[in-house]
């Protein structure tokens, strides 16, 4: 009986947006009156961080400070249609119908500002706190607010933008299954350094090691957030969670946190990861998901590892100490002549 | 049986609550006080969510019928916050970004405090023990752990007066 | 925090931001320190009901009666929902996208389909006084054999649980989807090595931390507000109203603000309830989860059998993959047509192989419905796809990145489904986690990109 070290790899990949598409989301944009801006949405934020996120295209886009901008969802009274929060969808989705409702809005802002300034609005540039500056001009600016102020109470405009992001609905070919499922692919490669006990069958996850390309990380500290915790939720699923401990047979079902087992903080493996960027060609900035994809390369890569490490190979997730003994029992009875 | 008057101080202020009876303390807090910062997770005691301090112990506040908490003084989420001031494991949960949904927080900053209110610098294995009743479903914990880590490290460059604040 | 690889794409990834990039502090977390964050039960109302369900003990059988005479006279209950008060009791929450029919009750008329199957809902003053009343609804049954393997279930023989008279989902006339190209019988045969294995994973359930709720309260001019956690306010919004017969513009969905979702909040359950108990008693109604059913009866990530087959040619290429996919989706379709085709679009993986089938049936058992999860169709194929090219690494003597990157998928491949590849990484996150590790890579592997085949 002994504890022994193994280590496995996986490699995968990650579609973003709702299969085939046909999953739209809007966004309207408007000014206060002291030039703020108001993002309004009704889309759901399940603590992956969706107002922050939009908060950053929006700045981005309208060369502002993100302190300037309120998210305003989700209120299916006031917030225009958004298909959902799921397939790692709301950062392209929104993302985009932001991006182009926020181009509307800052064409306006601009035509609002070259008025005041007197120079087109083509010469104008935004400085990303909050002045709209002369291009090549030190010192001939004017304020966000004294633009959204002028556009109010002297233009009578409306500093405004709509946005809304389609991918098209494909239709698959069922003789064939050709189809265009998916905007762009995220991928993964994670190796997993695993210690198991041959006497309990226990498995314990040392290290996860990982490399994911994400389009463009709108905010790597959100990046982190989905990868720490979703290979967390990865380790837990090779090892520990089911409703069904024997299934196909429904009996044990567990109905709280003490017999739906999960890893605690006591159980938790060292984390490095690298992030890659290859823009996508229809994501915001480039972006694609990222959400959903941190929990799955870790799955085989733990169970690659356990069979590195003790030549337990087990195809039935989750790989509990139960299968780990009886694949290794087996394993024995096979070896002998 | 009838409904009976229940006293309790609540993050430093006298409540006097009439409170039917086997109704559970997190159902007082968040319904009776408003104070709807503790969280209802589970209802069995096996997420952490509901935990608050009674008399500086923490406790499930989802297991305890409120008339047992007669005379005693609770502090919730709401009462970690002192004159508008975050306390040190709040900021040390933001600057380690440790959350994300945010719904387990308030239990996991109350065990947290619990445990630094008695034990100001302890080992990550002893921070470990202290959240091992909370769930998180997002962060992996890491940067759970992190934060208390961090908090304490913070406490301990402080003079021991502003500690104790 | 992660390091970004500034030298791999970087031409790709040119370009000066002031916003993205940024690793701006989550906007939301200074109100979750302090418990300030509202969520949906976070509204407290006066007056409000208490929706509790009484839920089959059956996986599967026959309701030959329901006694509600001892729960109505449990103190406290106002108001007990059947089937008979569901407007329109028949649904299917893809009915928005178009993949049908009706087939799930809302609650129990005649059968039921698996165990917790909600067949009254009692609303009362008090959670506790409906927990009391709906263990006291007297149900008589006639249990019927239940079907609880996918497997049998799709056998000729296995007695149809669904009133279409099958146990698979009906794509456009076919008993399941399907994905060619190439030939893959040919390429079989000319492999030097076959690798055949199934792989099997069991139900997972979200487990987020708040359970899955909403409140529905009347409003003046007979509208009604829905606080909810729903993943997706408009879904939620139209498959409410489509059950209950309601105007769309009768029902306002409030909510963004979630305590973890995972996919399990997706699903339309609580919402029909909440509102239609609101509609027949003028109260505000809540109905969320108790933990148990959050664990047990919400829908849980679907157990899918996958069998994988492979041609490998003597040099380590994959020439031909036929991949079986039997996903469980429980006794009522919810979100499962749907993930049944997202895993066969995903197959065969990041890897280009030129000839490839796929078959995925969405099968009905006699269990807890499932229904979308982080990673939804994809998660439990990469579990068998990377754990079969560890098989065939270890089997040809090859190194397991190696023989990923000599597989790997590049611009301009074909997929399996006839779109051209774009954008793809694969290659590059290989070599990026060997190169964390120290393991080293032959010259070729090292100079391979995603960008073109050399």
């Amino acid at each position: 009986m002994a504890k022994l070290r193994g280590r496995g790899i996986a490699a995968v990949n990650y579609p973003t947006g709702m299969n085939l598409g046909g999953d739209p989301s809007q966004a309207l944009i408007h000014a206060t009156t002291t030039g703020n801006f108001v993002v309004t949405l009704s889309s759901v934020d399940l603590g992956q961080g969706l107002r922050t996120i939009m908060t950053q295209i929006t700045a981005e886009v309208l060369g502002i400070a993100p302190e300037a901008v309120m998210i305003d969802t989700a209120d299916t009274d006031t917030g225009p249609h958004c298909m959902g929060t799921f397939a790692s969808r709301t950062t392209h989705r929104v993302g985009n119908a932001i991006i182009m409702a926020a181009t509307e809005a800052r064409k306006v802002l601009l035509d609002v500002a070259g008025e005041e300034l007197e120079v087109a609005p083509e010469d104008l540039e935004t400085d990303g706190t909050g002045r709209i500056v002369v291009k090549g001009v030190p010192g001939k600016s004017i304020s966000v607010q004294d633009a959204a102020l002028a556009a109010h109470f002297k233009h009578g405009r409306t500093i405004s933008g709509r946005g809304i992001y389609l991918k098209p609905r494909s239709y698959p070919d069922f003789e064939t299954g050709a189809m265009d499922p998916d905007s762009c692919q995220a991928h993964a490669c994670t190796i997993a350094e695993v210690e198991v006990d041959t006497e309990t069958g226990d498995v314990r996850v040392l290290k996860l090691i990982s490399a994911y390309e994400i389009g463009r990380a709108i905010n790597p500290m959100m990046v982190e957030q989905q990868i720490v915790g979703g290979s967390w939720m990865g380790m837990s699923h090779a090892l520990y969670e089911t409703t069904e401990p024997y299934y196909p047979n429904r009996a044990h079902g567990p109905v709280d946190f003490l017999g739906y087992l999960m890893p605690g903080p006591a159980d938790i493996p060292e984390y490095d990861a690298v992030i890659l960027e290859r823009p996508s060609t229809n994501g915001p900035f480039g972006a694609k998901g990222i959400g959903e994809m941190t929990a799955n390369s870790p799955i085989p890569a733990i169970a690659n590892a356990i069979f590195d490490a003790c030549g337990a190979r087990i195809d039935d997730l989750p790989i509990t100490p139960e299968k780990v003994l009886r694949a290794l029992d087996a394993a024995a009875l096979a070896a002998q002549p | 049986m009838k409904s009976s008057y229940v006293s309790f101080t609540l993050n430093g202020e006298e409540k006097e609550l009439l409170i039917e009876p086997g109704r559970r303390l997190v159902d007082v807090l968040r319904e009776q006080c408003g104070a709807t910062g503790t969280k209802n997770g589970c209802g069995q005691g096996s997420c952490g969510a509901c935990t608050v301090h009674i008399d500086g112990v923490a406790m499930l506040s989802c297991l305890l019928p409120a008339e047992l908490v007669d005379g005693s003084e609770i502090v919730t989420i709401e009462g970690v916050v002192r004159n508008r001031v975050l306390h040190v494991l709040q900021e040390a949960f933001l600057a380690q970004a440790a959350t994300q949904c945010g719904f387990c927080t308030a239990g996991m900053i109350m065990a947290a405090k619990a445990l630094l209110d008695c034990d100001p610098s302890p080992s990550r294995q002893a921070v470990i023990e202290a959240l091992s009743g909370n769930v998180c479903r997002c962060t992996g914990y890491e940067p759970i752990i992190a934060a208390v880590l961090a908090a304490a490290a913070t406490l301990a460059k402080r003079p021991a007066a502003a500690a104790a604040a | 925090m992660a390091r970004i690889l500034e030298d791999v794409f970087t031409a790709e990834r040119a370009g000066s931001f002031q916003a993205i990039g940024r690793a701006l502090p989550r906007i939301d977390a200074h109100s979750h320190v302090t418990g300030a964050t509202r969520y949906y039960a976070d509204r407290i109302f006066p007056n409000l009901l208490h929706a509790v369900m009484a839920r089959s003990e059956h996986h599967h059988a026959l309701i030959r009666h329901v006694d509600l005479s001892a729960a109505q006279a449990v103190k406290g209950v106002a108001r007990i929902l059947t089937h008979k008060d569901v407007p329109n009791n028949w649904y299917t929450i893809l009915k928005l996208i178009g993949l049908g029919p009706d087939e799930e009750p809302v609650l129990a008329e005649d059968r039921v389909l698996y165990r917790g199957e909600p067949i009254v809902a009692i609303l009362a003053d008090t959670e506790a006084a409906a927990r009391e009343a709906a263990a006291k609804v007297k149900v008589e049954y006639e249990e019927l054999p239940a079907v609880l393997d996918v497997e049998t279930a799709i056998l000729p023989g296995t007695p149809a649980i669904k009133p279409h008279g099958s146990n698979v989902f009906v794509y456009e006339g076919r008993d399941h989807f399907h994905v060619h190209c190439g030939d893959t019988e040919a390429a079989f045969r000319e492999a030097d090595h076959i690798f055949e294995h199934s792989y099997q994973s069991s139900p997972i359930e979200h487990a987020p931390v708040e359970t899955t709720g909403a409140i529905a309260v009347p409003e003046p001019g007979g509208r009604y507000t829905l606080h909810s956690n729903t993943q997706a306010a408009f879904f939620t919004l139209d498959n409410a109203a489509l059950i209950l017969g309601l105007p769309f513009r009768q029902l306002r969905v409030v909510g963004g603000t979630v305590g973890g979702g995972f996919g399990g909040k997706v699903d339309v359950i609580v919402e029909p309830i909440a509102v239609l108990g609101a509609m027949l008693t003028g109260r505000p109604v809540k109905y969320s989860f108790s933990r148990g059913e959050e664990m047990q009866v919400s829908s849980p990530r679907a157990a899918e059998r996958i069998r994988i087959k492979d041609g490998v040619a003597a040099d380590g290429r994959i020439i031909a993959r036929d991949v079986r996919i039997l996903v469980d989706a429980g006794a009522y379709s919810r979100h499962s047509p749907y993930g049944t085709i997202k895993a066969a679009a995903h197959m065969p993986g990041p890897y280009t192989v030129p000839n490839v089938t796929i078959n995925a049936w969405c099968v009905y058992t006699n269990r807890t419905p499932s229904s979308a999860m982080r990673g939804f169709g994809v998660t439990i194929g990469d579990f068998a796809l990377e754990v079969q090219m560890d098989r065939i690494a270890r089997e040809l003597g090859r190194d397991p990145f190696e023989l990923r990157l000599q597989n790997a998928y590049r611009d301009g491949d074909l997929k399996a489904h006839r779109k051209t590849v774009e954008g793809a990484a694969l290659v590059e996150v290989i070599q990026a986690a060997a190169e964390r590790i120290g393991h080293p890579l032959s010259p070729e592997c090292r100079a391979m990109s995603s960008c073109q085949r050399t």
